[in-house]
Order: structure tokens, then C-alpha cells, then sequence
């Protein structure tokens, strides 16, 4: 199983700040995100991202994450040089982490 | 006074230059007491300030008066009044021009509250304020054009409150739009911290207008989302307790779910337990959703801590020039002759000695977006460079070094755009809220 199987994204941005919230389409999903989507894993899977600082919030109520990326926007949307200078597609890059330990998953 | 059981408030923008029927569908079918405008975007006012120069009348949100005269005949006529912050630079221009375009439209009379006192720049100017994303002061930054104070709802609540009709501001924090006609309308204390911080749940969950209802969502295979192109946009049922109920109206495109919501309620929020705004700090943790009917989500839960003694402030800078050349290429070998391309440019660049103090090469297709390093070789690639530079022409040299390439670079580059434009960008700082003094100004039609 990958991420997208059971969780959907949206990814925001406030300055030099990626914000992307992964939320379980079902609640019982939660403690599986919690095991599986750490912050370790998502800076992995986004190889060529570089970031001053990662950070996750928990929300069992949201059976959701929120993943904080400072300095993950080369200086943020009014000064990037990027393409996608507010990182919108970031989020959806997530997709297909893969979840360890669940069927289909070869590692 | 009389106060109302539920009153209904609707998103009719979520940026500046969002869609317009939307707006007029919730007007026009959604029984609303209150319809906001959510129409600025962080360096939207550094820009307006630097039109405002030119033409000392302008500087506020080109498209507002495009939307007030689509939209004010129907808002009149069933008496929904409008908030918004589209006055950007200049509030009290735009609520003359309002006024002016309502007389030209035989609507009258009507009250106009403009709200003052965002605009801090002579105080920012006058001593050195921590910036506080990244290091150094205001003092350290190039030549300042704005600094904006992110308002309270205060000003907007009171602007209502002496019977406005529409209200028009600056720079305030966007959940205020919202949370200012709640206040006017239910009579809640802005010393209420677990209120305000409910309020502002119900403000940040519709500020993005279309946000709510399915857009930014759709995916196809994962999340199917019934009629985009005529997406509906959000209002909430609010009750005096800030519980509320979001839906759009019957009929419309998109879809209000658990799942859209849920998406909205995180959008653009860094500590869940910390959102800090000017009238709290907004908890979001303890708020619970539950679907209640087709595209009806019941929110209830949110609550806050006593505000804040700082206001945020955003200052607009002249940050230089951004200069880009795009070329695309195609069939067997596309990416190799891409990276020649862009090791070309490098040369030329160094060759002429042009001061680029930032140059990005991207290859759209495989790395411009895309964040994994996982990209493989397409069949067609777009090579995209794009520099910082102080002066113009420095910049622009970017994009004619792209576009010789036509005649100078590898086989087969079609299709090269150049562009050079100057910056804008915006850093922040905290002010002590006693030196920032909002304040209403009425505009009669």
C-alpha cells in the first residue's frame, strides 16, 4: 500500500514555509499514519528537498498530520525562483511513500 | 436589540482574481446576511501601494469595482451586506469609487465604512523592527515600499455597527473578514477567547472561497469532484453559540465533505494548538466535524487563548529583478541536448559578465516541480532558467541568452519565451499593538 491509498494531502505556504496536512480518509488509518508517515520518511521520500527544519503535528481528533517545512520554499513565494514558487505540488509527491508492513509492500 | 438565532455569511472570493458567479449565485440563492471578499494576497498591497504613486485615487484591487457592479444590484435588492478587504492601499479610495460606482447604478443610499490604520510604514521607517522569517531588522532590508499591520475585526464589527452597508479595508487578517460581521451581528465580545478562537475556525475554514467546496481537491481515480467549472462556493449557518454548518447552494457545482473540510481546516497552518491571529490564539485541535446532509458539515469545538500584544506585520521591498528564458526539445536524446542548453547559457552568462546573483536551471518535466529525484527520461523536455539580479538589464540577459540559442544552441530547440519583471518581495515583523490605531471612516452613496 502507498500513502495515497488510505490518506489525502493539501499543501499550503506562509513565507519561506511548506505546509502540507495528511489526512486519513478513514480514522481507524490514524495510528498507521502515525507509525508509517514520520518525519524521517517524508524528508526521504522528497530527496531533493532541503529543509532548515521539519516538524509534525498530530491530530487524533482530524485523524490527521501536519507537516511544518521551514525553509522548504527557497525563501518563499514572493522571492523564489522556483517554478511552483508556493510548492502546491509538493503534497501530492507524497502519494505514493510507501507504507511498510502492509500488503503489497515489498519492503 | 434583536438579536439573530443563525445568520448565514458567505466566501465570495477566495483571491483576487477568483470567479464572479460564484459570488452573485450566493447572493442571489443563498439568503445571506453577509457576503466577504477575500482579495488579498501577501505582497497584493506592496504592489497596490506602488500604483498608488502613480495615481494617488488608485492602489486598491483593480477587479473590485468589476465585482461590486456585477454584484451590488442583487446584494441591494435582499439586503446582504459585503465585506471585504480589496480596499488594499487604499480603502478610502476604494470606498469612494464604490460610492461613485453605486450612484452611476441609481443604488442609494448606501453606507461605506472604510477601515484605516493597517498602513504602519512611516513606523517601521522611524525605527528597526526584528524580523522575525529570517535574521536582521527592517533596517537591513532595500528600500521599503509598505508595511501592513494584520488588523483585528474590531474595526469591521464597528463600521456594521454604525450601519454600513459595505465594508472595506486593508490589510487585516483574513478569519477577521468573517469573524467581524459575526461580532456585529451577535453582539460577542472580542475578550472571549474560547469564542474568538471558535470564530476564527469558522473564518479560516471559508476565507479560500472555493477551497471548501472541492476545489484544490479533485483527483481523478482518488477524489471525484462533480462540476468544477461552475464550483459553488461556501457559506456557514452560524448560531450565537459559533457552532455552524457549511454548505453552498443546491444546484451548484462541487462538493462540500468531511474530507474537503478537514483539507481547509489545516490549509496554511503551522501549530494546529498556536494559530495566531490578531483578536486570539486560535486553538483548531478540539474541533470536531460531522457530516450532517448532503454537502452539509456541522462544525462544532475550537477554541482559544487571550490575543496576542504583537500584530503581525508584512513589508513590501523592491527585491530587484527576475529575469527567465524557457526552450523546449524533443525525440531521442531531448534531455542530453537540454542540459547542453543550459550549460551553454551558464557559459554565455559568465562570457558577457552578467551579475546574476541566483541563477536555477530546471528541466520541466523531470526536476522543476518534482521533489523525489525519482523523475525519468521524457520524450519531450522543457529547459527553464531563471535569475535574480539587481539591475534590469543584467536580468533580461537570461532570457536572450535562452533565446539564442534558437540559432547558437543544440539541434532542434522550439518554442523559447523570455521574460524579465521586477520584484516585490515581503519579509515580517512584530509591532506592539499600541502602536497601531485602526479606525473607521463612513462614505455615503
Amino acid at each position: 500500500m502507498q500513502l495515497g491509498d488510505i490518506a489525502h494531502l493539501r499543501t499550503g505556504d506562509k513565507g519561506d514555509i511548506s505546509q502540507v496536512s495528511v489526512i486519513a480518509y478513514d480514522p481507524a488509518d490514524y495510528a498507521l499514519l502515525l507509525r508509517e508517515v514520520t518525519v524521517d520518511r517524508v524528508l526521504t521520500h522528497l530527496a531533493t528537498l532541503t529543509v532548515r527544519r521539519a516538524t509534525r503535528y498530530e491530530l487524533p481528533g482530524l485523524g490527521a498530520l501536519n507537516f511544518v517545512l521551514e525553509g522548504a520554499l527557497n525563501g518563499g513565494v514572493t522571492r523564489s525562483l522556483a517554478l511552483d514558487a508556493h510548492g502546491k505540488s509538493l503534497g501530492a509527491q507524497l502519494l505514493d511513500l510507501p507504507l511498510r508492513g502492509t500488503i503489497g509492500d515489498p519492503s | 436589540m434583536i438579536r439573530p438565532a443563525t445568520v448565514r455569511i458567505g466566501a465570495g472570493a477566495g483571491f483576487a482574481g477568483d470567479r464572479i458567479e460564484p459570488a452573485l449565485e450566493l447572493v442571489e440563492k443563498g439568503e445571506l446576511d453577509f457576503l466577504v471578499f477575500e482579495c488579498l494576497a501577501e505582497r497584493t498591497i506592496a504592489l497596490a501601494q506602488n500604483a498608488r504613486r502613480s495615481d494617488p485615487d488608485g492602489g486598491f484591487d483593480p477587479m473590485l469595482l468589476e465585482r461590486m457592479r456585477r454584484i451590488l444590484p442583487a446584494a441591494r435588492a435582499r439586503g446582504v451586506r459585503i465585506v471585504t478587504n480589496a480596499g488594499a492601499a487604499n480603502p478610502l479610495g476604494a470606498a469612494r469609487a464604490v460610492a461613485a460606482l453605486a450612484g452611476s447604478l441609481g443604488i442609494g443610499p448606501l453606507r461605506i465604512a472604510a477601515v484605516l490604520g493597517d498602513d504602519v510604514l512611516d513606523t517601521v521607517r522611524s525605527e528597526p523592527f526584528a524580523l522575525i522569517d529570517r535574521e536582521g531588522t527592517s533596517a537591513d532590508l532595500p528600500p521599503i515600499i509598505s508595511a501592513n499591520a494584520y488588523l483585528g475585526a474590531a474595526p469591521i464589527a464597528d463600521g456594521l455597527a454604525r450601519g454600513a452597508d459595505i465594508v472595506i479595508t486593508g490589510r487585516v487578517g483574513d478569519p477577521a473578514l468573517f469573524v467581524g460581521p459575526l461580532i456585529d451581528a451577535f453582539g460577542w465580545s472580542l475578550d472571549d477567547p474560547t469564542l474568538m478562537g471558535k470564530a476564527t475556525v469558522i473564518g479560516h475554514l471559508l476565507e479560500c472561497a472555493g477551497q471548501l467546496t472541492g476545489g484544490y481537491f479533485a483527483d481523478a481515480g482518488r477524489k471525484q469532484v462533480p462540476g468544477l467549472a461552475r464550483l459553488g462556493f461556501p457559506l456557514a449557518e452560524v448560531s450565537a453559540d459559533a457552532g455552524a454548518v457549511f454548505t453552498k447552494v443546491p444546484g451548484s457545482g462541487g462538493q462540500l465533505s468531511l474530507a474537503s473540510c478537514k483539507e481547509q481546516l489545516l490549509y496554511e497552518i503551522l501549530d494546529p494548538g498556536a494559530y495566531h491571529q490578531a483578536d486570539v490564539v486560535a486553538d483548531f485541535r478540539s474541533v470536531r466535524l460531522e457530516e450532517v446532509g448532503p454537502d452539509r458539515v456541522a462544525v462544532s469545538g475550537g477554541g482559544g487563548s487571550v490575543r496576542p500584544d504583537t500584530l503581525k506585520v508584512s513589508i513590501g521591498y523592491d527585491d530587484g529583478f527576475i529575469g527567465e528564458g524557457q526552450i523546449s526539445y524533443a525525440g531521442p536524446g531531448a534531455v542530453d541536448r537540454a542540459r547542453l542548453a543550459i550549460a551553454v547559457v551558464r557559459e554565455r552568462l559568465a562570457l558577457i559578465d552578467a551579475r546574476i546573483d541566483e541563477l536555477r536551471c530546471d528541466l520541466i518535466g523531470m526536476d522543476a516541480v518534482d521533489r523525489t529525484g525519482l523523475g525519468s527520461c521524457p520524450r519531450e523536455i522543457r529547459v527553464r532558467i531563471c535569475g535574480r539580479a539587481a539591475r534590469e538589464e543584467d536580468a533580461a540577459s537570461i532570457g536572450a541568452e535562452v533565446e539564442a540559442l534558437y540559432t547558437n544552441g543544440p539541434f532542434g530547440g522550439g518554442g523559447a519565451t523570455r521574460s524579465v519583471r521586477p520584484v516585490v518581495a515581503v519579509a515580517s515583523t512584530l509591532i506592539p499593538r499600541d502602536r497601531v490605531s485602526p479606525s473607521v471612516v463612513m462614505v455615503e452613496a
